[in-house]
């Protein structure tokens, strides 16, 4: 199996107030196309786990490859370039920006990659809408949308550059229970139909025995 | 591609908060203008008070001074080279004012290529005569034609007109003042008396208003030909030559020259006037600081405004950051936000500075001194509008920068964790 992430001893300390070992030793990989769910009691640092392994926190000791590549910890510019191209995001908070309307917010992650031009990326982020059962709601403003659709559009955002995994920080945690399993729906139609990568924070129990591999996570070690 | 789409995040971010945006904008625009007006108005009135005295006043005086001669003749003497020799009494050698070999001289300096022109002088201390009264004047003999295109002349003329020095013989144009003491106009003749006890016979063409009332007191104008009569002396006799440079700067360069070329006295006019300079320098400087001034407290509303943008955006700036924009495109973006804010604002200044200044150049402004003034002078110089944009561009920078690195310094795992 092809591995598309991988964490080999990885060691990170908080400082502030007091210095607490957050994440002991830990090592981990990912396949290709696995549906991967991280859990674990509020405070075991399976968020903590996340960040490290989305580059976007470079505060820690050991090796991350992504698609065997090994991350450098200070290019700061590199790293974007990185979760632009092959990570996709999706966030408690919806994070869409207010000034523009969904269709735009989906293609801006697309347009700053420059792969394709600004007629296919709008082309591609249709596609991804419709996959989604969003479509109709493209030209909207992005606040005049519901919880659950900015949750949606949040997703064809991540989906937007094709990432090599996508991953997920209590997607479903502001969401009720029918939104939750959309959610949920939309994440496992991608992994089957798509065979798309994900990993996924969640302390939903339901949420997570439905995923194909449970990480759990204790006072910053994996112990299942 | 990359600039355009980090142009238009700037764009949509910008508009959304218009209002805002506005009111920086205005800031902007209220300081270009007042930049404009209060420069153009200021060097305006800095121009009309230097042109009281500068355009009028030659570049280049060649002369000869009355003081005593440098060369003593015991200083000639071998007898008494190594020696140290005291004169006492010296008397001052001004037995010729004239300017020796006038003629080869005025086309040695006409072929100068730095010289733009040059009018040639002579004047007489006379008497004006108005029944028992005698009123000291002098008068100077002068080119009207070369000392119209050189130093305005014409603008100083209130009534009559120059070309009739030439034209009408033993002609004069009287200084206001004068005219009005000896109740004279033009058409009516003047009597003087000449130092050495002549007497003559002058038509009034014309009278002056220069400005300066001390000088429409007792000046008046005649032409060489004129004048020499008056004095009887030859036709190559003139007291002194007035050249106009092409670069003002150089007056002291050349002064230096042609007193050593021509063995006579050279003046110019940064020494003659230097008071002038000084004036002008400093109304500028003042202008100056005052306009930039208020462009710095211009650019401190944009900086508190974009700081307030970046911390209400904290969330946009988290997810573009996650999502794979770089600490470079966030402070591109805010930079682009300051810039536009900068130059919208400055073109706007631009505009108003210019429409301030055109009113105020029609505000009637009237004064007995300078009759060829009717309203307040305004200079339009271009470059005040250039270094008023270049400004408002370089403050916004400056405004946006601090601003824009620290929303490139937001590290997005705080924002996105702190929910």
């Amino acid at each position: 199996m092809e591995k598309i992430l991988e964490a080999k001893n990885i060691n990170k300390f908080f400082h502030d107030p007091v210095r607490i070992q957050v994440l002991e030793n830990l090592s981990l990989s990912i396949n290709k196309g696995e549906f991967v769910s991280l859990t674990g009691k509020s405070g075991c640092g399976k968020s903590t786990l996340l960040y490290v392994l989305s580059t976007m926190d470079t505060d820690y000791d050991g090796t991350i490859l992504i698609d065997g590549e090994e991350m450098p910890k200070k290019e700061e510019g590199f790293l974007a370039k990185i979760r632009n191209e092959k990570i996709g995001f999706v966030f408690q908070f919806h994070y869409l920006l207010n000034e523009f309307n969904v269709l735009e917010n989906v293609m801006l992650p697309g347009l700053k990659l420059a792969k394709y031009s600004r007629a296919e990326v709008e082309h591609r982020a249709m596609e991804k809408l419709k996959i989604l059962g969003i479509d109709h709601l493209a030209l909207k403003k992005s606040n005049h949308v519901s919880g659950g659709e900015k949750q949606r559009v949040a997703i064809a955002r991540a989906l937007i550059n094709d990432p090599h995994i996508i991953m997920g920080d209590e997607p479903t945690g502001n969401l009720d229970k029918k939104n939750s399993d959309i959610v949920f729906d939309i994440f496992n139609q991608l992994a089957s139909e798509f065979k798309q990568t994900l990993l996924i924070v969640t302390h939903d129990q339901g949420f997570a025995e439905r995923t194909h591999r449970i990480i759990k996570m204790e006072d910053g070690k994996i112990i299942s | 591609m990359r600039k355009l789409l980090l142009i238009n995040i700037a764009k949509a971010l910008l508009l959304a908060r218009w209002r805002q945006t506005l009111i920086a904008a205005i800031g902007v625009t209220f300081s270009i203008t007042m930049f404009i007006t209060l420069l153009s108005f200021m060097s305006g009135l800095n121009d009309l008070l230097d042109g009281l005295i500068l355009n009028r006043t030659p570049h280049v005086r060649i002369y000869n001074d009355v003081k005593p001669k440098a060369d003593q003749p015991i200083n000639k003497s071998s007898q008494f080279a190594k020696t140290h020799n005291f004169i006492g009494s010296i008397k001052s050698d001004a037995n010729r004012q004239a300017i020796y070999n006038s003629e080869a001289i005025i086309k040695s300096i006409l072929n100068d290529p730095r010289v733009l022109g040059l009018s040639q002088k002579l004047t007489a201390q006379v008497f004006f005569n108005d029944g028992s009264i005698d009123i000291t004047g002098s008068i100077f003999g002068i080119n009207p034609s070369a000392e119209t295109k050189l130093y305005h002349f014409d603008e100083y003329i209130t009534t009559g007109n120059s070309a009739d020095l030439t034209k009408v013989n033993n002609s004069i144009i009287l200084g206001k003042g004068l005219a009005d003491k000896l109740l004279v106009q033009i058409g009516d003749a003047v009597q003087i008396t000449t130092s050495k006890g002549d007497l003559f016979q002058l038509k009034v063409v014309g009278t002056f208003q220069s400005g300066i009332k001390d000088f429409d007191n007792v000046q008046s104008y005649a032409s060489i030909n004129t004048v020499q009569k008056i004095l009887s002396v030859p036709n190559d006799y003139i007291t002194s030559i007035q050249v106009k440079l092409k670069d003002i700067t150089q007056a002291p360069a050349v002064a230096k020259a042609y007193q050593q070329l021509y063995q006579t006295d050279a003046e110019d006019i940064q020494t003659a006037n230097s008071q002038f300079e000084t004036g002008s320098s400093i109304r500028t400087l003042i202008s100056y600081s005052v306009g930039i001034t208020l462009l710095i407290v211009a650019g401190f509303g944009i900086y508190n405004i974009l700081n307030m943008m970046i911390f209400e955006k904290m969330d946009s700036i988290a997810i573009l950051k996650a999502t794979g924009f770089s600490g470079k495109d966030v402070k591109s973006i805010f930079i682009y936000i300051a810039i536009s804010i900068g130059i919208f604002g400055g073109l706007m200044g631009l505009l108003f500075g210019f429409g301030l200044s055109a009113l105020i150049d029609q505000i009637p402004f009237n004064t007995a001194s300078l009759p060829t003034i009717k309203t307040y002078p305004i200079n339009y110089n271009p470059r005040f509008y250039l270094i008023g944009i270049v400004f408002s561009f370089i403050t916004t920078y400056f405004a946006g920068w601090f601003p824009a690195r620290k929303a490139s310094k937001i590290d997005p795992v705080v924002i996105i964790r702190g929910k």
